[in-house]
């Protein structure tokens, strides 16, 4: 493929990045359609791949193109930041090789070998059966060395170059998202031992060090898409930085209200989970009011023309700042207070919030960063939507929403009869899954999922075909 | 020129930036040291004293669990060998656990060992809740050992045709498609024999762990919907 308009190697790299998440991405989304079709018809593809397996790929595919989409993000905006190619890019190449064969061997054993004896070598070779971060031992130490060598780039590169302060805020956030996986890398005995520090590298990846990886990406994006003003756009940064990991760190607590830790953490989790949301609809506040600050610039100016120079990516930006606070915000709220935790904990309702927060903090920004990079790669200019585009926006976010009140309304029937009513049994979680507005719920969920999934045909065709259509300003 | 403010100062938002970091991260590891201790997996030594801890030792599967109302806490807790008379833990109580009930420590680590990598190695969780987290395609594991569906009157255990809880959800765990419930059912996932005891040995270890009254009402309700 071409590459003539890019001049820094990091940014082809980037590139690379973008291409395997969007690839990882589809997996995602069409074993979440498998499972999706098992929830309405059980018998679909029963021990040929189950649940467990569908799943399992479904919520290790999110978390590993978000990862790539992030590295690649991390390569693609350090040149323009530091004003210098980045340090190390031929490592990072080569360890991008690394880890995209590791992640398919990864899966290829996830789908074929599927499930091991009980004992230490399913855990190093198999898959750990830790929710999210299921990747086998072996793979935990390629993705350690992966990460040291990223986060090593990163820091020659923020040294040697211009440090700015986006750069300075991903230098401190990179090294603790690559420590705290750590964290998640032993074997016990005690399940609540386990979750406890499982719960280390999920919480302080998605409620904190991604949070503010979102924040660093929302402000290069307002500075290169609408050319905010780097001083403002910055310390708006600082400060969602201080109220992002001052709830997000101590918000752990919402997660130790019933693992067999003490009771204390339900008040310290009940009030900083409960800030958690205001950052959100901080960073959605900042990023429509340097929009509207910019645009009216230009208005007086007297000019009738957008500032907006990409628009596919940034409404996806927008897309991102509405749906973070949504999805991570709203969503998270309702069922954040252990009151009500006690009796939504682990129904559909969690799973109405896992996938608007997930899409809405995360997989938005990521695709609008792949724009960026189709933008750059072509040398546009200008860069305007399609119609793929536009259907790719509304299918994908549409579907998703339609996807969380499917959810949301099966999660209710879900908590109310088999927690609230029969008190969580065996039995009890049958009656829930019976009920009439979770079967309706299942569906719709279904009808959703695959509006998302043809929403994502259009993203891929978009993408692909996009760098070559002759409306783009040059 | 007025003078510049503070508020507007990117090196004063840095910095506080920091400061708030920094001290919420220190504050978490200070809790991190305090919890640590209290779900600390017990031993067989706490259970022979009459020392409640939050995760008892593998050797709690000597005794009798039951889920009451502690008036104190307001909520339920787990009781482990029948109740004292202010309704704690009593320890007396021992209960048969595959015909015995002098599993040593050495040999209960084992079993439970067993069964915390089969839970792992079969991705229970991936279908399942453990301790509310997890998938939810099928029912939480968290006090599934009290479940009254495996009980002496339950259903379950009529259906695979055992004397005892453990014997019927160890053979249910090792056929699972042989005794469906619902159109929904588990897959036959390899788990023999001897996994399968380590397997309810883990259940029945978890339902010991104090999880602050998750989940309310754990069988105590049967039958609210249509008004049965």
């Amino acid at each position: 493929m071409a590459n003539s308009h890019l001049k820094y190697e990091s940014k082809k790299l980037a590139t690379w990045y973008f291409t395997f998440a969007a690839i990882i991405f589809g997996a995602q989304l069409l074993f979440g359609l498998v499972a999706a079709i098992q929830y309405v018809m059980p018998s679909f593809m029963f021990e040929v791949v189950d649940f467990s397996v569908a799943r399992m790929i479904h919520i290790n595919a999110l978390v590993v193109w978000m990862v790539f989409a992030m590295f690649g993000s991390v390569y693609w905006l350090l040149p323009d930041e530091t004003g210098i190619e980045t340090v190390g890019v031929g490592i990072g190449k080569l360890l991008f090789w690394a880890f995209a064969a590791a992640i398919v061997v990864v899966v290829l054993v996830y789908l074929f070998i599927q499930v091991g004896p009980a004992d230490e070598t399913t855990i190093w070779f198999i898959h750990e059966g830790r929710e999210y971060i299921e990747a086998p031992r072996w793979a935990d130490f390629a993705i350690v060395v992966v990460a040291l060598g990223f986060v090593a780039n990163l820091y020659m590169t923020g040294i040697k170059g211009n440090r700015s302060g986006i750069v300075t805020v991903l230098m401190a956030d990179m090294i603790a998202f690559s420590g705290l996986y750590l964290t998640g890398m032993f074997y016990t005995d005690n399940i609540s031992m386990d979750q406890f520090w499982w719960w280390w590298v999920i919480h302080l990846w998605v409620e904190a060090t991604w949070e503010v990886f979102v924040g660093a990406l929302a402000a290069y994006g307002l500075i290169t898409m609408i050319g905010a003003h780097r001083k403002v756009v910055e310390m708006w940064l600082w400060i969602e930085v201080a109220m992002l990991f001052g709830s997000g760190i101590l918000g752990m607590g919402h997660h130790y209200f019933w693992i067999g830790t003490p009771e204390y953490w339900w008040e310290i989790g009940a009030l900083f989970s409960a800030l958690e949301p205001l950052p959100l609809v901080a960073m959605f506040i900042h990023v429509l009011y340097d929009w509207g600050k910019m645009q009216g610039q230009e208005d007086a100016k007297g000019l009738e023309q957008s500032v907006i120079t990409n628009k596919p990516a940034f409404t996806w930006f927008i897309l991102n700042a509405f749906g973070n606070f949504l999805g991570a915000g709203i969503w998270g709220f309702f069922h954040t207070l252990p009151q009500v935790n006690l009796y939504t904990h682990g129904t559909q309702f969690t799973s109405a919030h896992g996938h608007l927060a997930f899409f809405g903090a995360y997989a938005t920004i990521l695709i609008g960063m792949m724009y960026l990079g189709v933008q750059g790669k072509n040398g546009i200019k200008i860069m305007r939507h399609t119609k793929s585009s536009i259907w790719a926006t509304s299918m994908i976010f549409g579907g998703v929403l339609g996807m969380t009140m499917a959810l949301t309304i099966a999660g209710y029937a879900d908590f109310i009869i088999s927690r609230a009513q029969w008190g969580a049994t065996w039995e009890g979680y049958f009656a829930g899954q019976s009920g009439v507005w979770y079967l309706q719920g299942m569906n719709w969920r279904l009808i959703m999922g695959v509006v998302t999934f043809i929403g994502f045909l259009f993203l891929v065709k978009d993408l692909l075909s996009t760098g070559r259509a002759a409306h783009h300003e040059r | 020129m007025a003078k510049k403010s503070v508020w507007s100062d990117n090196r004063f938002w840095q910095r506080s930036a920091g400061w708030v970091t920094g001290v919420a991260s220190v504050l978490l590891m200070w809790l991190t040291f305090d919890t640590i201790p209290q779900i600390t997996l017990g031993t067989d030594a706490d259970l022979e004293n009459g020392v409640t801890k939050r995760v008892p030792g593998p050797t709690v599967i000597n005794y009798k669990i039951t889920y009451e109302m502690d008036k104190k806490r307001h909520h339920e807790v787990p009781v482990i060998g029948g109740a004292n008379a202010e309704g704690k833990s009593s320890f007396q109580e021992k209960e048969k656990f595959f015909g015995r009930d002098d599993w040593s420590e050495e040999e209960a680590r084992a079993l439970l060992r067993l069964g915390k990598l089969g839970s792992q190695a079969k991705n229970c969780m991936n279908c399942h809740t453990l301790l509310g987290n997890g998938a939810y395609y099928a029912p939480d594991l968290t006090k599934a050992w009290l479940d009254p569906a495996w009980g002496p009157n339950g259903p379950m255990q009529a259906m695979t045709g055992k004397n005892t809880k453990e014997e019927a959800m160890a053979e249910f765990l090792q056929f699972p498609s042989q005794y469906p419930t619902h159109a929904r059912m588990m897959p036959n996932l390899g788990i023999t024999a001897e996994e399968a005891k380590g397997l309810v040995a883990f259940l029945k270890h978890m339902s010991s762990i104090d999880t602050n009254g998750f989940p309310r009402n754990f069988g105590k309700i049967e039958g609210a919907v249509h008004g049965k």
